[in-house]
């Protein structure tokens, strides 16, 4: 199938900036599942509130807009109840990790089957440019006018602590590896995290004098490196890029299985 | 015929009427007094292939069972009043987003932490209000075991058939008493099963324009037909829209679905009402002892009555005033400081008329109590 029988062209054109990374997610994800081939009505997207949920209202698949931080609460009883369904959960960082952050570590501890992918362009774009919890320390925002006192999460860190059985990092100018890791995580079974670095220019680059879109994904380009590559030793400030953990542990709804199998025998 | 009689705590009773109606996923998180719903049904659940999940909180229990609702189960679940709180922000995203669940608040005393383990009805008026913006909501409660019951079942039929959330306020008498139950046989009170579109595959399904009767046929989620739910005011396609006639047709939508269907949705038990010029109205477990009065009033002979409601939101305005229309003294019998006391002064006729007999300490309240205030009502001091 071609990439636009995955979308909703009714309801394009998209709300999004000029030179916003989430279309380019947005792109990458819909090539990710046609290489699977993955049947659109086998697929539930899931997604909060954000600049980055409003993927969901564009993409031709049983799609749950939901509250700010919950989409993962949500799409929990969605695989629970329908456990044969891929379920796919974009989120920006402030959904995912700030007002959401108990969902996603508990989802994550659950190792429940679906892919969380995190949309991340360190600032809350909707209201118009807060800091978030990815922002960082020293960095600009609406909401830190006097430079941002507040340290960042390592969503990746994060994520391995808390019991994810599959973590990786891209960002929105590494496209060919976006593809490639969506595919992994989304055929992946158990809860999988992809965290995606994506350029805000409208907020984070204008309030943080980073320059246009451009500019912002020449950082990407320049300032990642591959997982375990030499080029972080000799740079530790590189941000690395790839595959972080992938193991193969017991899923919450197979589990669940044995569960109805233990209590329908007596 | 022998008879499936059981001796147990009204939250078991819960269980056994929402797995009667066809309860298929809860999810929830440990709260007193509703706890034992939880524990029962982790239990249960799994034996007729159901499912349960203990979540992290309430808020992700709420939105949890929003989300199995929606790929076409039957779902609930429990909770009490700080875990209702947090329930509010899912609350009102199914009323929005019209997904049929079914949520049990076990009433303990308020407001905050409170009273854990102590009774009362403080969460009446929090059920109509508790959640943002516009909207109506259904919320009922019983006094008995047969009756809640007969009610949760109830709920369960409301939810499904005008895909609305249903509130049931229990309480923590109710929930942690024990009497008899009669499990009803199969098939002796009807089920519901929410309306499903018979549009086919890959014609443009609409999931959101209404009926002329207001309900909406569903497709289940991992379906033939793929559509978008949002919180967001939405058009018939389930996009988001903020066209003010879009808008203005929604609000509409969800609130008269349920004011004008509460004919079918208001439940009630009437008791020595015929001639009553003193009238109690009480619901819940005070009902009990507003009944008691009732009875040992009139067996010496004094014309009192009472009206015990079952559905509290929409408020029955037309039934309280109907019922109310020949008292001389109306008196809400009620463990919080008036929450239903304010709407049937709305309904009946003279308002001054209608006189409160409350307990807000924790301790539930008695028929000595009740007897109390209406020795004052009535001129003949304490």
């Amino acid at each position: 199938m071609a990439i636009k029988d995955y979308i909703r062209e009714r309801f394009f054109p998209h709300m999004w900036c000029a030179g916003c990374g989430h279309g380019i997610v947005l792109n990458g994800l819909l090539r990710a599942i046609e290489q699977i081939g993955i049947s659109k009505n086998d697929i539930v997207m899931v997604s909060g509130i954000g600049c980055s949920s409003r993927i969901s209202g564009y993409v031709d698949f049983h799609t749950l807009h939901t509250l700010h931080g919950r989409a993962l609460a949500f799409a929990t009883g969605v695989k629970m109840s329908r456990p044969e369904l891929k379920l796919i959960v974009p989120m920006g960082d402030g959904d995912a990790l700030a007002i959401g952050g108990n969902h996603f570590i508990h989802a994550a501890r659950r190792n429940i089957d679906m892919t969380a992918i995190v949309m991340n362009n360190r600032i809350y774009g909707m209201t118009g440019g807060q800091y978030s919890p990815l922002s960082g320390y020293g960095t600009s925002a609406t909401t830190a006018p006097y430079s941002n006192i507040d340290h960042t999460f390592d969503v990746v860190n994060l994520s391995v602590a808390a019991g994810a059985s599959f973590v990786a990092r891209t960002t929105a100018y590494h496209v060919m590896q976006m593809i490639s890791v969506l595919k992994q995580a989304i055929l992946h079974k158990g809860f999988s995290v992809v965290e995606i670095l994506t350029q805000c220019p409208t907020y984070f680059g204008r309030k943080n004098k980073l320059g246009g879109a451009v500019e912002m994904m020449e950082y990407f380009k320049n300032n990642t490196t591959s997982v375990g590559s030499k080029a972080k030793q000799e740079n530790p400030e590189l941000i690395e890029r790839g595959v972080f953990v992938r193991k193969e542990i017991p899923e919450y709804c197979s589990e669940y299985e044995k569960i109805i199998q233990r209590a329908t025998i007596g | 015929m022998s008879q499936n009689i059981r001796f147990i705590q009204g939250n078991e009773v819960c269980v056994e009427a929402a797995l009667y109606a066809g309860l298929n996923f809860f999810a929830g998180y440990p709260i007193t007094p509703s706890t034992e719903i939880a524990e029962h049904l982790s239990l249960r659940l799994p034996q007729i292939k159901g499912r349960f999940i203990q979540m992290e909180d309430e808020i992700a229990s709420v939105c949890a069972i929003i989300g199995a609702s929606l790929t076409g189960h039957k779902v609930m679940t429990a909770t009490s009043g700080p875990g209702f709180s947090l329930m509010q922000e899912g609350l009102g995203y199914a009323i929005m987003a019209e997904i049929p669940c079914v949520i049990i608040n076990v009433q303990r005393g308020g407001p905050s932490t409170g009273l854990p383990t102590s009774v009362s009805q403080g969460d009446v008026g929090q059920a109509l209000w508790g959640t943002h913006g516009d909207h109506a909501v259904i919320a009922m409660t019983a006094s008995n075991h047969q009756d809640i019951f007969a009610m949760t079942v109830h709920a369960f039929n409301m939810a499904e058939t005008y895909r609305t959330p249903v509130i049931l306020l229990f309480d923590e008498v109710t929930g942690h008493m024990r009497e008899r139950l009669v499990i009803p046989e199969p098939g002796e009170f009807p089920l519901v099963e929410r309306l499903r579109t018979s549009v086919k595959e890959g014609v443009d399904y609409h999931p959101y324009l209404p009926r002329e009767d207001g309900r909406l046929p569903m497709s289940d989620f991992g379906g033939k037909h793929r559509y978008n739910v949002t919180g967001l005011a939405h058009d018939m396609w389930g996009f988001p829209s903020n066209n003010p006639s879009v808008v203005q047709g929604l609000l509409r939508h969800l609130v008269d679905k349920i004011n004008n269907n509460s004919h079918n949705i208001t439940r009630y038990n009437e008791y020595e009402m015929e001639d009553a010029r003193t009238v109690l109205i009480s619901y819940g477990s005070s009902a009990r002892s507003a009944l008691h009065v009732v009875k040992n009033r009139r067996a010496r002979g004094e014309r009192i009555g009472l009206l015990e409601l079952q559905t509290l939101w929409p408020f029955p305005f037309g039934l309280v005033r109907q019922k109310c229309a020949d008292a001389k003294y109306i008196v809400v019998v009620e463990m919080n400081m008036g929450q239903i006391l304010q709407p049937v002064r709305m309904a009946v006729d003279n308002p001054e008329r209608v006189y409160l007999a409350n307990r807000i300490d924790g301790v539930f309240i008695t028929p000595t109590d009740i007897k109390n205030i209406l020795r004052i009502i009535q001129g003949r001091g304490m």
